[in-house]
């Protein structure tokens, strides 16, 4: 690789060739194609309309080693699983993962399946109890970790994300999700990313009969953060929360897009997510929820608030339900305003100074949505690393 | 003591207080009583320093110090309490931890040592004990399901708790039963004495039954067109207030 490294979507391509588990050949050269053929998406895209790429199309990243490993938070479970730059450290015991990956649909799974190198196989029967995923990126590196989660019948995991990428790095995980018939598995996503870090996630989970989906991500402000959620509720009876949090202030976007297909009979979904944008920030959410004729009693409710902090915060916020089958319910709402002027008389009027009286309607807005997880140590880490964020 | 002189206000440019003189001394409860729209709850807002109730002139001042210059969480420092008339809810707001908040911020700028949580359990128990709350209202946030007595007597918990110097209760009676009447009177009762004060705004006699003031005062038109002794309830109960803003 030369020094100077090209910028953009030229410079990722240039460096794939030939990288990456062998299995994975395949979709790595459709994904070459597929981006080849597509480029980045411009905000012409109707999926990327509100987050723009154009800050991403324009850096160039730096060889893998060439620059200092952010520092990780502290441990958040007994349990933790190693991943430095798309690489995996320390596999605590787990397999890597080398089964064959499909071939990508869109451009963030495209973008990992092109230079994925490396990731995790959670191949687990029975209760695998609290694993916690720490994935380091170094400042102006890009990675692309490729996890692959696979839990038996009735198993259950509670996995405990935690992202960190420097300045100018991209951080891009994928994961492949199958949860086998009453599974249940807890997946709290921490990004807490350098200010100008990008981070493009994507979850492909496939959840069968009486199997659970518990999902939640905090965003805490990358230059872009963006997750993608696609999951198919594809046995009867079986449930997804694709619940979140997002944070953020300054030139920055965070992004939370859900696609969520009721595919089967008497499934329920769940999706709260709660923005608070503080000055030139932006948030978006995209909530799908496509409702096939077979799934019916599908049981689905959306909820997307958001605090704008200031007078140039942005959130841009698309709901859009697709049900071809008649005997459902469905609900959505979307709220974005300001802090309420009542309550936050009431709490001065109490002693409470005003930075803290906003402070304390800003925690309990997120807390809301931070309490859609379960009691349990997922629940403790998003909650700890919220309060980090905000004394920070 | 509280003095109020000449005081006028508006809300949305249109003006709502029109030279408003009271006086309020140290250590007196006074009722206000008044028609709707008479600027009752105006009264209370301009002192307690709401966003959007514009002072036009006049001047307030508890125990010498000027209200109308100060932040809303100065005047709760400075010993000012309003009981709301439509306490707000607060979703994910804890009612305990919003009340220690309180506290500790105002002692803390009183110069007096914070309440750690035990302190503070036991202060707030004695006195939910006293306003028949049950302790459970403390896990619960801040006034989220509470029933409209339920958040009255809250209130009253807030007042207990924040030992405030003058106390503005904004129809505090307003769809209480005659028990939970009686608790909110025993409340404001509970602290009279030499270093508090009191203005209570309502449209009935009842809860001055209870709470007997020292003083009544009408207000009509954003002004006090007449004040008397505690008799006066009565007589406004007897003969409406259309007699007496014409007299």
């Amino acid at each position: 690789m030369s020094a100077i490294a090209e910028a953009g979507l030229a410079g990722l391509l240039a460096r794939a060739d030939g990288q990456g588990p062998e299995a994975w050949a395949p979709a790595r050269a459709a994904a070459a194609a597929l981006l080849r053929a597509e480029g980045l998406p411009t905000r012409r895209v109707e999926a990327w309309k509100y987050t723009d790429l154009a800050p991403l199309a324009a850096a160039a990243f730096a060889p893998r080693g060439s620059s200092a490993e952010p520092a990780p938070p502290a441990p958040r479970a007994e349990r933790r699983v190693v991943v430095a730059d798309g690489v995996v450290r320390d596999a605590a015991g787990f397999a890597r993962n080398r089964a064959a990956i499909p071939a990508p649909a869109a451009t963030i799974a495209a973008l990992n399946a092109l230079l994925a190198e490396d990731g995790v196989l959670f191949d687990l029967e029975g209760d695998a109890g609290v694993v916690e995923l720490l994935s380091l990126v170094s400042a102006g590196v890009s990675a692309h970790p490729r996890h692959r989660i696979r839990l038996g019948a009735g198993a259950s995991l509670t996995l405990i994300e935690s992202c960190r990428a420097g300045a100018g790095a991209l951080h891009n995980p994928v994961f492949d999700i199958a949860l086998g018939p009453g599974a249940r598995l807890t997946h709290a996503r921490i990004v807490e990313d350098d200010p100008a870090a990008f981070h493009l996630a994507a979850i492909h989970a496939d959840v069968a009969e009486g199997a659970a989906y518990d999902a939640f991500t905090l965003h805490l402000g990358g230059r872009i953060a963006r997750v993608e959620k696609h999951v198919v509720l594809a046995g009867t009876g079986a449930s997804a929360h694709l619940n979140g949090a997002q944070l953020v202030s300054g030139p920055r976007v965070a992004d939370i897009t859900i696609a969520l297909e009721h595919a089967a009979p008497g499934c329920a979904s769940r999706q709260v997510v709660k923005t608070v944008l503080g000055a030139g920030a932006r948030g978006v959410f995209q909530g799908r929820i496509l409702v096939r004729p077979a799934a019916q009693k599908t049981d689905g409710y959306q909820m997307n608030q958001a605090l704008l902090l200031a007078p140039d915060s942005e959130m841009d916020s698309k709901p859009q339900l697709e049900i071809y089958a008649d005997d459902v319910k469905c609900s959505h709402g979307a709220t974005v305003g300001a802090l309420d002027p009542d309550a936050l008389f009431f709490l001065r009027s109490r002693g409470i100074p005003e930075p803290e009286a906003r402070q304390m309607l800003v925690d309990a807005f997120l807390r809301e949505a931070v309490e859609t997880i379960a009691e349990g140590p997922a629940r403790a880490a998003v909650m700890a690393a919220l309060e980090a964020a905000r004394a920070a | 003591m509280l003095r109020i002189e000449g005081l006028t206000a508006e809300v949305e440019g249109k003006r709502i207080l029109n030279g408003v003189d009271l006086v309020v001394p140290e250590g007196e409860v006074h009722a206000i009583m008044g028609p709707n729209g008479s600027g009752k709850s105006t009264l209370a807002y301009v002192l307690a320093g709401r966003e959007g109730y514009e002072v036009t002139g006049g001047s307030a001042t508890l125990n010498g110090a000027d209200l109308l210059a100060m932040e809303p969480e100065e005047r709760a420092v400075a010993g000012l309490f309003l009981a709301f008339q439509a306490p707000v809810e607060l979703p994910g707001v804890g009612n305990a931890t919003f009340l220690r908040t309180a506290i500790n911020a105002v002692r803390r700028a009183r110069g007096e040592p914070e309440w750690d949580a035990m302190t503070f359990l036991k202060e707030a128990r004695a006195r939910m004990k006293a306003l028949g709350l049950k302790e459970e209202m403390l896990k619960r946030n801040v006034n989220e399901g509470f029933s409209g007595g339920e958040r009255k007597r809250n209130e009253m918990l807030q007042m207990a708790l924040l030992s405030p110097r003058f106390a503005i209760l904004d129809e505090t009676d307003s769809g209480l039963d005659i028990d939970a009447l009686k608790l909110v009177a025993d409340a404001v009762n509970a602290l009279r004495g030499p270093g508090f004060g009191a203005l209570v705004i309502t449209h009935y006699r009842r809860l001055l039954d209870h709470i007997r003031p020292d003083r009544v005062h009408v207000l009509a038109g954003g002004r006090i067109v007449r004040s008397g002794g505690p008799e006066l309830a009565a007589e406004l109960e007897a003969q409406g207030y259309g007699a007496l803003a014409a007299a």
